[in-house]
Parts: structure tokens; C-alpha cells; sequence
């Protein structure tokens, strides 16, 4: 294989990682808020509230029902007023975040559903308020499960973040479309699979153990 | 303390309504350890969870410290949850925080600094005993051990009140007894007023002052644990506090005569007595002792003779050595079943 093929793989797993890290920590940034408001005014939950429960349900199953190819295309505007261009690295993150964040909202909100109900019945009889239930009860006790749905979420959107490859999207997608279908470089083909593979497997590997070593219920 | 004045507690259900809690008025004082006794489903856990407002009254007052808690702001009212401790027959510890970090949970939300949680935690581990277990975590205690740090919990914020909803349930006996102990440590040392919910007349037989038995949401009796054990005006009663019937079926022929021994008594050669004095063969069913808190409790069961010359002796003997009884036959024949 020349160098040039090495470099641009190399410049592909870079931009891959690039595009699932940062879609994924956005997607959290909204999605964590958006699972704890659904899950918290549920019929059962802390706030109760029919109206943000049935609004943010929708939001929330609209998104994820429309497929991700079709998503990123749609939403080519809404990507070209925020990075002001819709091909590379960049303009993938807008419609990975916009498919992710429901995606990792209902992650978080059956994350929350696992925390025994007793244990924030405890932490209201102690004299708690919503708020402190949620970030010193929920988010702690729902913590190793949060992480399972990180690897997942992370998995997901590295799947993604290859579709975009179609459309003028970065990293190794772009270039297992652009040289293994294309050009018919099955070996080209082949190493992008087995990266991306790697990848995937990383991830996973690496999110278990530290939720191995972070949950105390384990021991 | 405590004053529930004509609580009543109704949920919707499948076919209408249920009445959980049906207009009760009771007072618990301050410094007694008072037991709300009942079989499963009599309302008891929902009614211990109107004092610190876990469920809300469908109408009704409760007081505590004459403070009308259902008139309380909410900033009021988690005021005053940190004044009423509770523990749960499912100890309901957080899982991922440790036995000193659960311990300091309360203060930590009432907003205590770093140091004083430390120290109350350390005050806290020698009360319960746990003060080798500091750094372990829920998942590595033993059930009793649990329901410790759960203890320790509740008391840190030095709560007037401690409820305990069935806290003894999970346990085993021997453990139920170190916990109640425990708990009977507390309320002569700290003074705390402890209410107790539970099934088991055991329980309150070994730590409780005063009971109520409820029933279907309906208070059926209160009084000392004393009277309403000699002396169960109601069915409720009756039925919790004879032993789990093995093979006990009072029928026509067979007549049973429970004899409740208080203190002094229990120790008397009861038995032999009666069958020397009144020349009759006794048969006992059942019976069981218990000597605990410096009072002795028990019973016997004891199949009355069909011949009613000889029952008459029998019940005399025991009206002239004051003796408590009932005739356990009598209620089976009103159509009271042990083995329902």
C-alpha cells in the first residue's frame, strides 16, 4: 500500500474520532437534561407534568423516527447556517448531534427508570428537593448504567458518522465510499471496515471496565 | 408529638376508589416507642407515610409538634422531613455512595460543612457499631448491617422522630433482635419517639410501649402493649397474636382455651397445678415465652375438656390465680377462623 493511502487512512480514523467524540459530548450536553426532564415528569416521577412529558416525548420520537440519511439531508440548511458548510468533518457533527441527542435521551431516561424507586423515596422523606434528588440521587445511582449507554450511544454514532460519508461527509466512511465503492479498491474497502471495527471494538472494551471499576454494586 | 386528627387516605383503583386510610385520630406522645400493628394491606405503611408527607391526606389534619404539616410550604415541609427520620424494610441505601457517605446524605442537602459531617458520621458509626465497615458499600453489608447505616442515616440530622416502615421484615430473627435492641437503645438514650410499623407481634411485644391495630385503614384499638396483648378487644388483634396455627382448628368438638401470663406468672408451674387441683388431663396445643425489655410475655393454648364440670374447675383455677384467658372455641364458633 503506497504512503499516500497509509496517510489518508490515518487522516481518516482522526477524523472519524473526531466527528463520534464531539457528536457525542454535545449530544449528552443536550441529551442528559432532555432524559431527566422526561423521566422526572412522568406520571410517576418528581414533577409531575403531563403537557412537558407529552411535548418532549414527541420531540423526542419524531426525530428518532426519521432515518439518519434522510435527517442529514434534510436539515442541509439548518447545518449551513451553523458551520456554514455542509461537507467535511464539521458540517457531519450538526446532524449527528440533531440524531443523537434523542437517541441518548431515551438512553438516559431508561438509565433513570433502573434507580430503585425506594431510594428516592428515602431521599425525600430525608428532606431533599427535586434538584438535589436529581444530581445527588439520580444522576449518581443511574451513574454505571449512564455509562453502558455511553458505549452504546458512542458505537451508534460512529455508524452514523460513516453514513455521512455519501453526502461529503469526513473520515473513514468518505473513504471506504469514495475509494472502496467507487474505485472498486476492495482492499481499501476492507481496511476501513476492519478500523472501523477496532474502533468500535475500543470502545466498547475500554466503557466496560470503567464501569466495572466505577460500580460499587458490583462487589 | 404526632397527631393524626381524621386522616383518611383514598387512591383510585380498577372499580372506583380504595380507602387506604379511613378517618383515623391518633396521637403518638413524645419520647414512647408506639407500634402500628396489621396484616398486610390494613393501611399501616400508608398511613405512617402521612408524617413526613409522603402521601398526602385526602382530607384530614397531621400535626407535628402541633405544626399542621399539610398546611406546610414545601420549603417548610423539607424542613420538617429532616426532623422525622425513616427507615425502610428495603433499607433503601444508595448503592454508589459508601456507608460514611450515605450517613452524611441528610446533612449534606441540609447544607452541614464538610468537617461537622465527618465528626456526626463518626458519632454515628460508634451508635450503630458499624465503625469498621466506614469506606465499605451497600452491596458488601449483610442485611442487618444495611438496615445500621440506614439507622445511622436517619438519626444524623437528630431527627425527633424516627419511623421505621416494616424494618425488620427482611431480616432474620436473630437480627430482627439486635435490631430492635438497637432501636430501643436509641429511644432511651437519645429520646427519640419511634413509631414502628409491623406484622409481627413480636416486634412489638419487644419494643413498643403503646400499639394501635389497624385494619382495613380502620384503627381497631390502641393501648399499652400490655393490655391489648392479655386482654385483644378486637378480632385484628386476636388473630396477630395467636402463633401461626399449625393443625390449631377450634371446631365443635374441640374447644381451645388461650391463657395469656403476664410477668409474675410465666414462671408459676401453671399447668401442673391445674392438673393436680382440678383432676384433669391437660392438652396443650401450643405455646410460646418470651422474656424480653424486663417484661415477660407468653401464652399457652390448651385444648379445653368437653366435660363442662371439669372446664368450669379449670376456669376457676385461673380466675383465683389471676390468671388472664379467652376461649379461643368460642370466638372460632362466631364464625372466627385461625385458619383463614
Amino acid at each position: 500500500m503506497s504512503k499516500a493511502m497509509i496517510e489518508l487512512l490515518e487522516n481518516g480514523v482522526y477524523e472519524t474520532l473526531y466527528m463520534t467524540l464531539v457528536s457525542t459530548l454535545i449530544a449528552y450536553i443536550i441529551g442528559i437534561p432532555l432524559g431527566v426532564l422526561v423521566y422526572v415528569t412522568d406520571a410517576k416521577g418528581i414533577c409531575k407534568s403531563r403537557v412537558i412529558h407529552f411535548i418532549a416525548g414527541v420531540v423526542i420520537n419524531v426525530v428518532r423516527s426519521v432515518p439518519f440519511l434522510i435527517l442529514l439531508v434534510a436539515i442541509l440548511p439548518f447545518t449551513r447556517m451553523v458551520v456554514g458548510t455542509t461537507i467535511g468533518s464539521d458540517a457531519t457533527i450538526v446532524p449527528l448531534v440533531v440524531a443523537a441527542a434523542p437517541f441518548v435521551a431515551r438512553m438516559v431516561e431508561s438509565s433513570l427508570k433502573e434507580v430503585d424507586s425506594g431510594v428516592i423515596e428515602a431521599a425525600k422523606a430525608m428532606g431533599s428537593s427535586k434538584l438535589q434528588i436529581i444530581y445527588k440521587v439520580l444522576l449518581p445511582e443511574a451513574k454505571p448504567s449512564l455509562l453502558v449507554g455511553g458505549t452504546i450511544a458512542v458505537s451508534t454514532i460512529l455508524g452514523y458518522s460513516a453514513m455521512a460519508g455519501f453526502v461529503g461527509g469526513g473520515g473513514l466512511g468518505a473513504i471506504a465510499i469514495n475509494y472502496g465503492y467507487y474505485r472498486y479498491q476492495t482492499n481499501v474497502m476492507l481496511i476501513t471496515v476492519a478500523l472501523l471495527v477496532i474502533i468500535v471494538q475500543l470502545f466498547q472494551e475500554v466503557g466496560l471496565r470503567v464501569v466495572n471499576k466505577l460500580d460499587k454494586r458490583l462487589r | 408529638m404526632i397527631r393524626f386528627e381524621n386522616v383518611s387516605k383514598r387512591f383510585p383503583s380498577k372499580d372506583g376508589e380504595t380507602i387506604a386510610v379511613n378517618n383515623v385520630n391518633l396521637e403518638i406522645e413524645k419520647g414512647e416507642i408506639f407500634g402500628i400493628i396489621g396484616f398486610s394491606g390494613a393501611g399501616k405503611s400508608t398511613l405512617v407515610r402521612h408524617v413526613n408527607l409522603l402521601e398526602y391526606p385526602t382530607c384530614g389534619n397531621v400535626y407535628f409538634e402541633d405544626f399542621n404539616l399539610t398546611k406546610a410550604s414545601e420549603r417548610e415541609l423539607r424542613k420538617y422531613r429532616q426532623k422525622i427520620g425513616m427507615i425502610f424494610q428495603q433499607f433503601n441505601l444508595l448503592a454508589q455512595r459508601n456507608v460514611v457517605e450515605n450517613i452524611v446524605y441528610p446533612l449534606e442537602i441540609a447544607g452541614a460543612g464538610k468537617k461537622e459531617r465527618l465528626e456526626r458520621a463518626e458519632e454515628l458509626l460508634r451508635l450503630v457499631g458499624l465503625e469498621d465497615k466506614k469506606r465499605a458499600y451497600p452491596a458488601q453489608l449483610s442485611g442487618g448491617q444495611k438496615q445500621r447505616v440506614a439507622i445511622a442515616r436517619a438519626l444524623s440530622t437528630k431527627p425527633g422522630v424516627l419511623l421505621c416502615d416494616e424494618a425488620t421484615s427482611a431480616l432474620d430473627p436473630i437480627t430482627t433482635r439486635a435490631i430492635l435492641g438497637l432501636l430501643k437503645e436509641i429511644n432511651e438514650k437519645l429520646g427519640v419517639t419511634i413509631v414502628v410499623i409491623t406484622h409481627e407481634m413480636k416486634v412489638v411485644e419487644q419494643i413498643c410501649d403503646r400499639v394501635a391495630v389497624m385494619s382495613s385503614g380502620v384503627i381497631e384499638e390502641v393501648g399499652t402493649v400490655k393490655d391489648v396483648f392479655l386482654n385483644p378487644k378486637s378480632e385484628t388483634a386476636r388473630k396477630l397474636i395467636l402463633p401461626e396455627d399449625n393443625g390449631l382448628k377450634a371446631d365443635e368438638k374441640r374447644r381451645i382455651l388461650r391463657i395469656a401470663f403476664d410477668g409474675q406468672s410465666a414462671f408459676l408451674p401453671v399447668i401442673s397445678s391445674l392438673t393436680v387441683e382440678c383432676d384433669t388431663m391437660i392438652n396443650i396445643l401450643g405455646a410460646n415465652t418470651e422474656n424480653i425489655g424486663g417484661k415477660a410475655y407468653g401464652q399457652m393454648l390448651i385444648e379445653l375438656p368437653e366435660d363442662s364440670h371439669k372446664e368450669n374447675k379449670i376456669k376457676k383455677y385461673l380466675d383465683s390465680h389471676g390468671i388472664h384467658y379467652e376461649e379461643g372455641g368460642k370466638k372460632n364458633e362466631q364464625g372466627y377462623d385461625r385458619t383463614a
